[in-house]
């Protein structure tokens, strides 16, 4: 089995490497969206408490529906590709930074915004300045959370025709190659592993840097 | 709509295969979690041990743990609910094992000093008081079995992921809608009824005077 999934890879390097490639550049595409989205869409919430309620009520939703429902959801609407692959795991990875980023908002320690407020910091300043670097430890866990997921679920846009490693293992059960199948397997898993490994250090960094600068 | 009208007993029948698929996935996930859970509460090696290797279960893609048991258990539900059990450790270990010892130190030794014996502590004391916590993990666990599951039709498991590989397949967006949406209802539903007996339970415990 192992010289088997050896020499699959060997002669089939430049499948990998596209499979590869297109799974980074897919999952990249969607964390990248689902940060610029919910982000700005965290300090509106904030701001507004009374629309709070229900927007975070309708993420919690949309953070249980599951992954393939999501995905093959955008076929009757986007059709196949790229672009329905990205726009729903970019849903998909939203909802842990969004509800991340606005429970460490709201829970900076009343008392270190006070004496911002007693030094003459505007609203912005405020923001900027203290509530941010603050929070930023849990929005980063938000946004690893949601690399992982994003990741995970790209494996899923095979189904759509969104391509990345998922193909590898669809196309290894197309034709019950085991070899193909097993290495299609051990690929995708890796990169999620890594993906876990490589934002728990970053993380760690984070909030080592925001520990010394407090 | 016609076809989710004119076939809803289908929809139906896939959505018994569903529940009977996670139940019977949740109800062997808690038989192996809660001795794991119970024996790993106090003993941290142990628990950091359980932590490490069910963190990385948990981390990899639904199709490729598929990929890495078919060529041991083949196709159909067994594999299916092996993976989804295989998921399921990491809460249920880490909420079974928290919920037991985040109690009180005082409620322990009470229960020490009015001569409860350790079977009896953990069954009087200990796991009542954990309920809500183990709830909760319990709520995290089926709703991420129920996604699971869609994707275990891919491996003739059965189930409302069927209707949607068949919708595919048949490029008929209709079905993969109705799939799509029960599975997501399911989902929702499971979430908030497990969310609602959470907090009773939290409730209830908090009007306890302990």
């Amino acid at each position: 089995m192992l010289r088997d999934m050896i020499a699959w890879a060997a002669a089939h390097g430049h499948d990998l490497e596209q499979a590869a490639g297109r799974h980074l550049s897919l999952s990249l595409t969607a964390l990248g969206a689902a940060i610029l989205l919910a982000l700005p869409l965290a300090l509106a919430l904030v701001r507004r408490p009374s629309l709070a309620g229900s927007a975070i009520g309708a993420v919690n939703v949309l953070r249980t529906i599951p992954s393939l429902a999501l995905l093959v959801a955008m076929l009757p609407l986007l059709g196949t590709g790229f672009v329905p692959a990205a726009v729903a795991l970019t849903l998909y990875g939203l909802p842990a930074i969004l509800l991340n980023t606005y429970t460490a908002l709201r829970e900076v320690d009343p008392d270190i915004v006070e004496a911002g407020l007693g030094q003459g910091m505007t609203e912005r300043q405020l923001m900027r300045r203290i509530k941010l670097p603050l929070a930023l430890p849990v929005i980063f866990a938000g946004i690893r959370t949601a690399a992982v997921q994003i990741v995970s679920a790209a494996t899923l846009a095979a189904f759509i025709g969104g391509g990345g490693l998922g193909e590898l293992i669809t196309a290894g059960m197309g034709t019950l190659d085991m070899p193909q199948l097993v290495l299609g397997g051990l690929a995708v898993a890796a990169l999620a592993v890594a993906t876990e490994i490589g934002f728990a250090l970053a993380e760690r960094g984070v909030r080592r840097t925001v520990g010394s600068a407090a | 709509m016609n076809w989710t009208i004119e076939n809803w007993d289908r929809l139906a029948e896939a959505l018994g295969e569903h529940v009977v698929m996670v139940g019977t996935a949740l109800l062997i996930s808690l038989a192996i979690s809660l001795p794991l859970g119970i024996w790993a509460a106090r003993r941290p090696g142990l628990y950091v041990a359980t932590m490490s290797v069910t963190g990385v279960l948990y981390t990899i893609p639904a199709l490729a743990l598929f990929a890495f048991l078919i060529p041991f258990m083949g196709l159909g539900t067994a594999p299916a609910i092996t993976a989804l059990v295989l998921y399921s450790l990491l809460i249920l270990v880490r909420n079974i094992a928290i919920g037991i010892r985040e109690l009180p130190a005082e409620l322990i030794e009470a229960a020490d000093g009015m001569g409860y014996g350790r079977a009896r502590r953990l069954l009087r004391i200990e796991l009542p008081l954990a309920l809500p916590v183990i709830v909760a993990g319990i709520r995290i666990t089926a709703v991420s079995q129920i996604a699971v599951a869609t994707i275990a039709a891919y491996i003739s498991a059965g189930g409302l992921g069927d209707i949607i590989f068949q919708g595919i397949t048949q490029d008929f967006g209709e079905k993969i809608v109705a799939g799509a949406v029960t599975a997501s209802l399911l989902a929702i539903v499971v979430d908030e009824a497990l969310k609602l007996v959470e907090r009773r339970l939290r409730a209830a415990s908090a009007a306890e005077p302990l």
